[in-house]
């Protein structure tokens, strides 16, 4: 058997014994993570509108998921 | 061209940061119900801008939400390198949005439309994007493509009856992939990438170029700017988020961004959040970040030409700037009240520090201690301050 096909005979392994990944933190458990407090973005038009501050004044763009629309030139 | 100052457009969605970041507990479940009033305020290197918006957020089943939001922002005064060229503009801009989110199974599925228009600029964007919950729900991958179509203009800045020269179409592509994942109990990270293509006039025409002229008086003349017709970017963003033994939470995130104008930038922000009760939330943030200048900047030419592509841009300086934030959320109707199951009023203050290290301030030519004139290029280099408020009512129903 070429080394490519063991290769991906193995990987494919691997896949599929990651479909039966058992989830380490239960559903019952993430009542931390669940909190309001650790939400990465509770309030979508301050999320947007700051990283349209930074967008407008910056050379970079791009990889917050951010926001806006328009060119703001002035 | 309302706003900021951008040479280039700005034209993702906002429904992009909320589904890229996928929800911290996991598992795929559409947002609250929910209606919100925006203000905001920001002062700051000559210009002032007023921000309002609305938005609703309403489910229609367990699959399906929709979600509507219209922002208005007024400008006036100009930036500094605008006002160096004695243009003044009062403009606003106008941005509606619609965006349907479905859920089946473990996807959840978006497709968003934004038209912005103002005076000299019109924008129209089409976002699709999806996630998929995975490993127990430990595991959200998200994917989204952006397509924006833009006519892009010039004011003659005149008071009452401006006119508008349309210059021509930039079109812009994004690329997001996602990835958010539970590490603990206590523990979310995650990793977001953006590829962005530009292709068109992506030039500011409110901006010029300036170059050594020694026969004018203060030294030097302004030109168009002459940018590439072509523009990619890619950013990547990791974060991490915990909570705290004592029911507060601390977050971290990086984010390393390149271009092909070769520009490169680092952002750090550090994030604390802590509740007092049920009632409020405070947080505090800081964030720094940098950049150096893209190859075809310069603050001085020698001369008109000298290059195939001339910028003088102050978004493409080299700059370093700092922002220290604070924010207060006080939650009301505890009890609901006819429809609304609970409010929130938040209170929302920045203060951003920017700092350029190749960006003069011409403004101020004949400023000299000894009341004569710099010679061009040495000049002092510019910095401002800059003061943004938010205030804002969310009522959850």
């Amino acid at each position: 058997m070429k080394t490519a096909t063991k290769l991906g005979l193995i990987a494919a392994v691997l896949l599929l014994d990651a479909c039966s990944i058992q989830p380490w933190v239960k559903p019952y458990e993430r009542d931390r993570l669940a909190d309001p407090i650790m939400s990465w973005d509770r309030d979508v038009i301050s999320g947007a509108y700051v990283d349209h501050i930074y967008e407008s004044r910056e050379g970079s763009r791009g990889g917050t998921g951010a926001a806006g629309g328009g060119c703001g030139c002035n | 061209m309302n706003t900021m100052s951008k040479p280039y457009r700005i034209t993702r969605l906002i429904v992009v940061a909320t589904f890229l970041m996928a929800r911290p507990g996991g598992g795929a479940v559409l947002p609250d119900d929910r209606a919100d009033i925006f203000y905001s305020d920001y002062k700051g290197g000559g210009m002032d801008i007023t921000g309002e918006s609305v938005l609703v957020r309403k489910k229609f089943s367990e699959n399906f939400s929709v979600e509507a939001n219209y922002f208005i922002d007024k400008v006036s005064g100009a930036s500094i390198d605008v006002l160096s060229q004695a243009s003044v503009i009062k403009d606003e801009r106008k941005q509606k949005n619609i965006s349907l989110d479905y859920i089946h199974d473990k996807t959840q599925y978006n497709l968003s439309y934004t038209d912005s228009s103002e005076r000299d600029y019109t924008s129209n964007t089409l976002h699709f994007g999806l996630s998929q919950d995975m490993f127990g729900d430990l595991t959200t991958i998200s994917l989204g493509f952006t397509d924006s179509r833009d006519k892009v203009g010039e004011n003659d800045g005149t008071a009452f009856a401006p006119k508008v020269e349309w210059l021509g179409h930039a079109e812009s592509r994004s690329y997001q992939a996602g990835l958010s994942q539970i590490v603990t109990k206590s523990l979310i990270t995650g990793v977001t990438l953006e590829v962005i293509t530009d292709e068109g006039y992506l030039a500011n025409p409110y901006r010029s170029i300036r170059y050594l002229d020694p026969t004018t008086p203060l030294g030097y003349s302004l030109a168009s700017q002459v940018y590439p017709n072509t523009h990619t970017s890619t950013a990547v963003e990791t974060r991490a988020k915990y909570f705290l033994p004592y029911r507060a939470a601390a977050s971290l995130s990086y984010r390393y961004y390149s271009d092909t104008w070769g520009v490169h930038g680092n952002t750090i922000e550090l994030g604390y959040t802590q509740p007092i009760s049920n009632l409020w939330i405070l947080e505090g943030r800081v964030r720094h970040y940098n950049q150096n200048h893209a190859t075809f900047y310069s603050d001085l030419f020698p001369f008109a030409g000298s290059q195939n592509f001339e910028a003088r841009d102050q978004d493409l300086a080299a700059q370093t700037n700092n922002t220290f934030g604070l924010k207060a959320t006080y939650a009301f109707l505890p009890d609901g009240w006819k429809i609304f199951k609970r409010g929130t009023v938040t209170l929302d203050y920045s203060h951003i520090q920017f700092k350029y290290d190749d960006f003069r301030n011409i403004k101020y030519f004949n400023d000299t201690a000894a009341g004569g004139n710099y010679a061009p290029g040495t000049e002092p280099l510019y910095s401002f301050g800059a003061n943004v408020y938010q205030v804002y009512i969310s009522m959850f129903f």
